[in-house]
């Protein structure tokens, strides 16, 4: 378990001073991943060297299992950043050491035998699938598998709580997709704390169990993703939903947008929202995917004129939230070529 | 040294071919003492030297404005005096450390002051150039400062180090010839003397010549260096012969 209590940060001083992290209170439970989104510029970095003890907050503390980790001198600090682990950012592996010797850096570190080391590093490896590139040299590797030597590296000391600083930042889909299974696997294998900072937001629908979203240093929304995805009035919620075109309604139909909104939507409910409303319904676009076991999504459908609440109140009895689709981009072009 | 007892009262007098390496040699032999000795004083200081100061100043490990001001200033100092002016202007601390202000160890002390404010500023600058998440991923995993500057600064700055190296051993070795007018010898010496004040030719042009050799050596083992330790490096020459190899073998096939 990891949490924050109104952990400040503060640069300058007087008149000078920027707040950039203001009372955030959040907690990552054990077996958790936890996302911290937010545009850059919203206090991301500074949170993330809080949470590793790189930086000392200004007020509030870092709580690992119980135990307040801000407030030490500087060589207990030393001893308790061996119990976070940190992913960096591409860049985080040194350029003159090979995987293994990279991987065993905090052994070193500690003081941990030799013949430990290399027992632990090899074992660190095959649990992230890099056995056989032990002896390769950072510029050797891809992005992906330098990234896989890094929580190698984070889980050396076997932390509790994985701190993931803009991990999977700058990799390739497909890469990306690797490093999230990893962190997955390792959340249920050793019931790992994992905090993802992170500005990709379709990598936290992937990765993430709950999410907070800061902003100028405040965590202006947070929950489980399920939950947010859920509630048509929540801007993380529509945010972290992956938008996706959908087709121009036919003449004298009206677009209308159908977002999930409950656990139990039938997977009839175009049938029966036909039926219940006695007009067919044109299915123009819809992007609909399970995630954590829960089924979220939206849809943009075509119907015929008919009264708004009708269509509201039909949609809120399958569990869906309807609204009326805001212009298409079509019209505006339409309009701008007949400005011209 | 022997061959030097007619200094100043002949002039033209040239030395016989077959002296020459008699002359010369030794002469090498002299001025590789002295910067081999200046050089080891000068990495044993500067390498600490170099880590402090860089970690002194705005980001480093162990911020320290002030502190920083001070040793720097000092540093530049040291780098700013023309080593003529350097070596006479500090004959009296030369004197109380030797107890001598001429020959090998009185010139040593002049070229390690001099090399050591150099070789400082060689490894600040190269530790500038490591990234600084290094230090942040140390010290992430649990590092202390000492083996933060070790692991993550001077261990990833070794080659760009040993450039610096190069380039500071060369210095050196011009500061030697210098440090020969005050009776250290060395082959930068035998070149002022006979090659200049008394228009030996010959003895100019053989000293020249391993000059240049000289200090081509050192600048190739240096490269050498620099290329062994780049993991970078090494890998592309290794990539490149194997590319060679397959050339040799497609060329083969066609034939």
């Amino acid at each position: 378990m990891i949490g924050l209590q109104q952990l400040t940060k503060v640069y300058g001083h007087g008149a000078d001073a920027t707040v950039v992290l203001d009372h955030l209170d959040f907690r990552v439970d054990t077996a958790e991943i936890f996302a911290v989104v937010g545009p850059s510029g919203a206090g991301k970095s500074t949170l993330a060297a809080c949470v590793n003890l790189l930086e000392r907050p200004t007020s509030g503390s870092v709580v690992v299992n119980g135990e307040v980790l801000s407030d030490l001198s500087e060589a207990e600090l030393q001893v308790a950043r061996r119990r976070i682990g940190t992913i960096f950012q591409s860049d985080g592996l040194f350029a003159r050491r090979t995987a293994a010797q990279n991987v065993a850096l905090p052994l070193q570190y500690l003081g941990v035998t030799a013949a430990e080391t290399r027992r632990r590093v090899a074992e660190l490896l095959d649990r992230v699938g890099l056995a056989d590139r032990a002896g390769h040299y950072p510029h050797q590797l891809s992005g992906g598998q330098r990234q896989r030597v890094g929580i190698a590296r984070a889980l050396a000391l076997k932390p509790s709580v994985l701190l993931s600083d803009e991990a999977t930042s700058g990799l390739d889909p497909q890469s990306t997709e690797a490093i999230v299974s990893l962190l997955k696997e390792l959340r249920d294998d050793l019931g790992l704390s994992i905090l993802f900072i992170t500005h990709e937001m379709d990598t936290v629908l992937k990765v993430a169990d709950s999410v907070a979203r800061l902003d100028h240093g405040h965590i202006v929304e947070s929950g489980r993703i399920v939950d947010l995805l859920q509630d048509p009035a929540s801007d993380l919620g529509r945010a972290l939903r992956p938008w996706r075109g959908h087709t121009e309604p036919e003449t004298g139909e009206t677009a209308w947008q159908l977002a999930y909104a409950a656990k139990a939507v039938p997977t009839d409910w175009i049938t029966q929202l036909s039926e219940r409303l006695g007009v067919p319904v044109s299915l123009l676009g819809a992007s609909i995917e399970t995630i954590n076991g829960a089924t979220v999504g939206h849809a943009t459908v075509g119907l015929p004129a008919i009264e708004a609440h009708r269509v509201v109140a039909a949609a809120e009895e399958l569990g869906l939230a309807a609204e009326r689709a805001s212009a298409g981009a079509g019209d505006e072009i339409d309009e701008l070529e007949r400005v011209a | 040294m022997s061959a030097l007892a007619g200094f100043g009262v002949l002039a033209n007098q040239t030395v016989p071919l077959n002296e020459i390496p008699a002359l010369v040699f030794p002469a090498l032999g002299e001025t590789l003492i002295m910067v081999g000795i200046t050089m080891a004083i000068v990495v044993i200081v500067g390498i600490p030297l170099g880590s402090i100061i860089f970690n002194l100043a705005p980001g480093g490990l162990f911020e320290n404005r002030s502190l920083h001001t001070v040793l720097s200033w000092v540093i530049s100092i040291g780098r700013s005096l023309p080593f003529l002016i350097l070596m006479a202007a500090i004959i009296p601390f030369t004197r109380f450390v030797t107890g001598t202000n001429i020959g090998i160890p009185a010139a040593v002390v002049p070229m390690s002051i001099a090399g050591i404010a150099f070789f400082t500023r060689i490894v600040e600058n190269s530790l500038r150039s490591i990234p600084p998440s290094y230090a942040r991923v140390a010290k992430a995993s649990g590092a202390s400062n000492l083996q933060v500057i070790r692991t993550a600064q001077l261990n990833e700055a070794v080659p760009s180090i040993i450039g610096g190296l190069t380039i500071n051993t060369i210095a050196m070795i011009e500061y030697s010839a210098i440090a020969g007018t005050i009776g250290a010898g060395g082959i930068g010496y035998v070149a002022v003397t006979y090659g200049y004040q008394r228009f030996d030719n010959t003895v100019m042009g053989v000293t020249i010549v391993i000059l240049v050799a000289t200090v081509a050596a050192v600048q190739l083992i240096g490269d050498r260096l620099v290329r062994f330790t780049t993991p970078q490096l090494r890998t592309s020459t290794r990539a490149g012969s194997r590319r060679a190899t397959t050339l040799r073998t497609k060329t083969a096939v066609q034939a």
